[in-house]
């Protein structure tokens, strides 16, 4: 008997369509849209960058870090060290951004991998507050009240303002295509069946020979990495920052949180949905002030009450559709 | 000249005891069976020597090393495979990418995609459903050649046919000789003591983490089996 097998479906392929189209018309955003919804853009993919690496970091890997701003505020910080003290392009270190982000992880992942559970998750926590903590002592870029990255810097990127946007804007577009795709890979290779494996039964994946520990050091590392050029593009389009804003739980990992939770954790679709079901709450509803965090929460405990695989887990396993191809179907 | 063997082999589960002490030789190409009573220990034994259980390292020595202390995938890697109790497929893998897990270890031997389609040669046409939409028995199977594909000199079996239907009981103890065959020794947990004696070499009945017979199977009592299995 003979039989094809495909990952791909009309869906996937109906997806992947649309998807170009609109990697098309975001590249082409600079010419289209105002600076307003440049800035918006731009914002958005940094947080579904952010997101993306938190589900393969807690829905793939299993490791639930409330902890993740610590690797935003690091790449912040370091953009802003190396760019006004040493007097290096802003974007063009993003890259080295990455690799230190890396390579302060290693440490730091020793350190935290040594707590499981909820204990990790806390873990986490405390060592963000510990980089932050340590931000507010160098004086040199503000101490507690942070600093601004001073107007030689800015002007390095681009002489007026509205081709500075731009680049960081495609910077910005450029990372998050480069998560999607390393997550897309990552899921596709050796050792993501060992993560899916890991996932489904850690002990039968362990007693077969996979290395837990190291698997998960890996993703670990990686996405700290990725979180880091984040968080330097993220500080970048600000201009300004502060311990307190780069470290903050809130902003980097709490909406993080939520993001992937209500789209659909262990799915790449879910921190889709999820980031643009989260602008569309918060630009609909920031008008409203607190009570927009509260609809937040109420969105958040109806749909984990509802649906506890977040929305994409829902339609998915209602219509039976995956956008991006990872699991095999026969035909 | 033993390839595995415990040396009074204790195992716990925090204030509880369930090994006291467990002496278990299996020598090269040997198949050997483990029964007992629920709660005799068979489990644990099994979980101790694949590392899932953490031992003294001298407890446990393979090809005369001591291996008790090593994690389950630094034991896997050599050369001693599991199928466990249930089977623990993967259920968002196919039945190949299941067997893909199992070569991780990246052992060389004879065990292939190919070798093990031909052992089981019923999987071919399920090879790319999920492991979850077969049936019990296929499950086994899928759970028997993904520990082969890391080619193990040692494959343990625990509870090989427990819940299986008997046509697929007797698929897979027909499958065992071609398995051990090929320079692998095996060491089964089975609940059929009939099954147990006349499938493998030898036997070791356990009663509360102590072993309360050995011996050939071909050779055994039955009076005295019964005798060491209630543990009088």
């Amino acid at each position: 008997m003979s039989v094809t097998v495909t990952r791909r479906s009309n869906a996937s392929t109906i997806f992947l369509i649309v998807a170009l189209l609109a990697v098309v018309l975001f590249v082409a955003a600079p010419w289209w849209a105002g600076r307003a919804e440049l800035r918006l853009f731009g914002e958005f993919f940094l947080y579904l960058g952010l997101a993306c690496l938190w589900n393969l970091l807690a829905g793939y890997a299993g490791l639930v870090s409330v902890g993740q701003q610590a690797y935003v505020g690091f790449g912040g910080y370091l953009l802003f060290a190396l760019a006004i003290h040493f007097n290096v392009h802003p974007l063009l270190i993003v890259p080295v951004i990455a690799l230190l982000g890396a390579a302060i992880s290693v440490p730091v992942g020793l350190l935290v991998f040594r707590l499981h559970g909820a204990y990790f998750a806390i873990g986490t926590w405390v060592v963000a507050e510990v980089f932050r903590l340590s931000a507010a002592q160098i004086t040199i870029l503000g101490g507690g009240s942070g600093t601004s990255l001073p107007v030689s810097v800015v002007k390095s990127i681009a002489q007026s303002r509205s081709d500075r946007e731009s680049y960081v804007y495609w910077a910005a577009l450029f990372l998050v295509l480069l998560i999607v795709s390393i997550s897309f890979a990552f899921l596709r290779s050796r050792q993501g069946l060992a993560l899916t494996a890991i996932r489904d039964n850690e002990q039968a994946a362990e007693s077969l020979g996979i290395n837990i520990s190291r698997t998960k050091f890996l993703v670990y590392v990686l996405t700290a990495a990725l979180t880091a050029a984040l968080g330097a593009l993220i500080f970048l389009q600000k201009l300004r920052i502060s311990p307190d804003a780069a470290f903050n739980v809130n902003d980097w990992t709490a909406f993080v949180i939520f993001i992937v939770v209500i789209g659909g954790i262990g799915t790449l679709e879910g921190p889709i949905i999820g980031t643009l079901l989260f602008f569309l709450l918060r630009e609909s509803l920031a008008d409203l002030g607190t009570f927009y965090l509260m609809i937040l929460g109420v969105v958040a405990i109806v749909i984990m009450i509802r649906a506890p695989r977040g929305i994409w887990g829902f339609i998915s396993n209602k219509f039976g559709i995956e956008l991006f191809p990872i699991t095999r179907r026969v035909l | 000249m033993p390839m595995l063997n415990t040396q009074g082999l204790t195992g716990h589960y925090g204030d509880f005891q369930a090994l006291f002490g467990l002496d278990i030789t299996v020598g090269k190409n040997e198949s050997v069976s483990l029964i007992g009573a629920n709660g005799a220990g068979k489990t644990t034994t099994m979980r101790a020597i694949a590392g899932l259980l953490s031992s003294p390292a001298h407890m446990i020595q393979w090809k005369e090393q001591s291996i008790g202390n090593l994690r389950a995938d630094q034991v896997a890697k050599l050369g001693i495979a599991m199928v466990p109790e249930g089977r623990q497929l993967f259920p968002s893998l196919s039945v190949e990418e299941n067997l893909k897990i199992g070569a991780q270890s990246a052992r060389s031997g004879p065990w292939k995609l190919n070798s093990v389609y031909e052992l089981f040669p019923m999987l071919t046409e399920h090879r790319h459903k999920p492991s979850t939409s077969l049936s019990g028995g296929q499950q086994q199977m899928v759970a028997i050649g993904r520990a082969l594909m890391s080619n193990p000199e040692i494959i343990l079996f625990d509870e090989i046919s427990l819940g299986l239907a008997p046509i697929v009981i007797k698929q897979i103890y027909t499958a065992l000789p071609e398995i051990v065959r090929d320079g692998t020794s095996a060491l089964i947990v089975e609940q059929d003591i009939k099954k147990a004696l006349q499938y493998t070499d030898r036997f070791y009945c356990l009663s509360e983490g102590r072993v309360t017979l050995n011996g050939d199977s071909a050779n055994a009592d039955q009076h005295d089996i019964v005798q060491a299995y209630f543990g009088n």
